[in-house]
């Protein structure tokens, strides 16, 4: 505990920079994994378990694509597109028959299914880790504010999951397609009766959510290895996340994002050895004080 | 339909009866020596790392061992008998390691463990062991405590790998070489948080201080094992403007950091001295690998600069297509000391081979002097190559190492040991 030299990083300029910014890099990629969580679950009423292995999908995708092209944005695109596209066929033959079903049976099909991930990555890609290395593009030294350092890669990522977040808001809340979308989470039975096809509304929503944690993926391959098995860690900070923002609920999703995020930065220069349990900490906080999570529920 | 099927095949109940009594007879008689032959191999259980982000220093054991034995086997094995290796993944899960070893002895018939588990599995084999009291030979754990401490040692454990505390009095007075020359005073560390990285690093600051005592640490970081993201504690080193770093993050761990430190001109800042850097898994994995990276050799085939370490490193890239790394090295030499212990006893007991382990020195193309040595008081390793050197980006990636002194190891290593009470 060096709750001292936290202290003395709020009051310095360089630090806060720094820091914020790695709390904003760390909460952004969480939050592309968390909103495609939490928008399946808001919709399809479905916890999605596979989510991790649809993060670790789309970076090995991007890896593949990567080594095939090397192009970074054309990686970043087929990692989110590869994604999706198993995300459709995976909720129509599979995830499809157990809408109403318990939470175990839900959790037994998605568990096997990050088994099978598993061993299809491995398949192909092989058990070793593997690294994409820094595209080209990025390869610049980092910039200096206030003192502070910020790569420009991060720079990037918190640019690009910011702007998937506001095209995010902007479909749910303004146009037909989000319409619908949250008419068939509120009353599948009221869309069904005016004539909406439910099964492709679902089918969208899934894809969509596969899509984010596919691109998630894509975009942290340049600077975390890979490997069968990777989706685990980030599957269960999405959990935290969607705890603590709201089951359901895409701004609860970024506001828990960032809140980890920053935990995370500010932690560990204050409580190194306990920023995980700060975490854990908080979510039992916000379980207590609003079970329903900071923005309620709902898309 | 039922008459004309018995008359197509006619076998009556007394041809039934005959016929089995033919293929028991024959069973017992015609074909003893497959039997034979199955019941008299050396089973040899092994737990180790096949998925998972080490899943390639995991296949690399296994690699090491089977070049060996399929060397043993082809020379005849022991007296005929040949080694069979039932290796299985523990997925690099302390209790899943302890539940494979039970299985393996308990359901598979081995008689002996290689525990080819990291650390944190290690103990965890190490205590099946001594539960069912196996012979347990460790390929990997590198912690000291496992073969120092007198109550966690057991008797019928050996380990057949570098040690933490000799790495770290080669690297302390390597470090505090560079230290003295280039004004590092102010040190950082960030290592995994578990047994081998805390053990490690204690040590190696330890040493450091010993060499140079006015090296100060001005902070630590202590990044969960398969960590993804290292993102705040690289932050968290860039606010501590150390002037050097240590670490002992491995593998696909160490990749990463050094691929997220990277972007933040992390190793332009500060002296990186990373033990576990010189390994081929991790050399070749990184894409922009700095340039003066301070590491300790873990394996690479020219170091010890001798032609029986060049011509193993090449078998074995030519035998797997990939570069061997230091958990193979480390098996192929298990394989090494069993062998030996086993024709020295003429015997695959447990107990006898043990006895005969106990002080053993083997030639070996990893030994500082062409040997290695089992030192009998604590049944650990010694007088393997260990040196530190910085690395380039390109082959052959470390081209000096500077070799450690195996007397001041010892003699060091030694008051270690008195001042924790393991003597």
């Amino acid at each position: 505990m060096d709750p001292a030299a936290l202290a003395e990083c709020l009051q310095t300029a360089s630090c806060m920079v720094t820091q914020t910014t790695s709390g904003l890099i760390i909460g952004m990629l969480l939050f592309l994994v968390a909103a495609g969580l939490t928008l399946i679950f808001g919709v399809l009423k479905v916890v999605n378990f596979t989510h991790g292995s649809f993060y670790m999908l789309g970076a090995y995708l991007a890896l593949g694509a990567y080594r095939f092209s090397g192009n970074f944005a054309l990686a970043v695109a087929c990692g989110g597109a590869g994604v999706a596209l198993f995300g459709v066929v995976f909720e129509r033959l599979f995830i499809s028959r157990v809408y109403g079903s318990n939470v175990l049976m839900q959790l037994l099909v998605c568990y096997a299914f990050i088994l099978i991930l598993d061993d299809v990555v491995k398949l192909v890609w092989g058990a070793e880790f593997q690294s994409m290395g820094m595209p080209s593009a990025f390869q610049r030294p980092p910039l200096l504010m206030a003192g502070g350092v910020v790569p420009v890669f991060y720079l990037f990522l918190i640019v690009f999951a910011l702007a998937i977040g506001a095209v995010l808001w902007l479909v749910i809340t303004r146009t037909r397609m989000g319409k619908i979308v949250r008419a068939a989470a509120h009353n599948p039975t009221m869309t069904s009766a005016l004539g909406i096809n439910n099964g492709l509304v679902y089918g969208a929503v899934f894809a969509s959510g596969g899509m984010l944690a596919g691109l998630a993926g894509a975009l942290a391959a340049p600077v975390r290895s890979m490997s069968p098995g990777m989706g685990v860690s980030i599957l269960i900070e999405s959990f935290i996340v969607t705890v603590i923002g709201g089951m359901g609920s895409v701004g609860g999703a970024l506001v828990g994002s960032l809140l980890i995020g920053l935990i995370r930065s500010f932690g560990s220069i204050g409580f190194p050895l306990f920023t995980e349990g700060i975490m854990f900490l908080f979510m039992a906080i916000v379980l207590v004080i609003k079970p329903s999570g900071l923005s309620g529920k709902g898309v | 339909m039922a008459r004309k099927v018995n008359r197509k095949i006619p076998v009556g109940r007394r041809e039934l009866l005959k016929g089995a009594a033919a293929l028991g007879g024959a069973a017992a008689f015609g074909f003893p020596m497959i039997s034979r032959a199955q019941a008299a191999t050396i089973k040899v259980g092994m737990p180790t790392i096949l998925s998972g982000r080490v899943a390639q220093l995991g296949t690399s054991s296994r690699n090491g061992v089977m070049m060996e034995v399929e060397k043993f086997n082809a020379a005849g094995g022991l007296g005929g008998r040949k080694i069979e290796m039932v290796v299985r993944d523990s997925k690099g899960q302390p209790q899943e390691a302890a539940r494979v070893s039970r299985e393996l002895i308990n359901s598979d018939g081995c008689e002996i463990l290689f525990d080819a588990e990291a650390s944190s599995g290690a103990f965890a084999v190490q205590e099946v062991a001594k539960d069912l009291g196996v012979l347990c030979l460790h390929v990997n754990s590198e912690t000291s405590s496992l073969t120092a401490d007198p109550k966690i040692r057991i008797p019928n454990a050996f380990r057949v790998t570098r040690q933490g505390v000799h790495d770290s009095i080669v690297g302390g007075s390597y470090a505090a070489g560079v230290a003295k020359a280039k004004g590092l005073r102010k040190w950082m560390t960030c290592s995994p948080d578990y047994a081998y990285g805390r053990d490690t690093t204690a040590q190696f600051v330890e040493y450091l201080k010993h060499f140079y005592p006015e090296a100060e640490i001005v902070g630590e970081a202590w990044p969960k094992l398969f960590q993804p993201d290292y993102t705040e504690v690289i932050t968290k080193i860039l606010q501590a403007k150390p002037q050097a770093l240590y670490s002992c993050l491995w593998g696909g761990d160490l990749t990463s950091y050094i691929d997220q430190g990277n972007i933040y001109a992390l190793f332009g800042a500060t002296e990186f001295f990373a033990v576990n850097m010189a390994d081929y898994t991790a050399l070749t994995a990184v894409k922009n690998l700095p340039t003066g990276i301070h590491s300790g050799n873990r394996y690479v085939k020219t170091f010890p600069r001798t032609p029986a370490n060049a011509a193993w490193g090449d078998a074995y890239r030519a035998k797997y297509g990939e570069y061997p790394t230091n958990w193979a090295w480390q098996a192929t030499t298990t394989v090494q000391f069993l062998a030996a212990a086993m024709k020295k006893v003429n015997s695959s007991d447990g107990k006898k081979i043990a006895e005969a382990l106990r002080g053993m020195k083997i030639e070996s193309p990893f030994g500082a002097d062409g040997t290695v040595t089992m030192r009998a008081e604590d049944q650990t390793m010694i007088g393997y190559a260990i040196g530190w050197g910085t690395t380039i980006s390109k082959e052959p990636y470390i081209p000096e190492v500077k070799a450690g002194d195996w007397k001041q190891i010892l003699e060091l290593e030694l008051d270690w040991k008195k001042r924790n009470k393991y003597l």
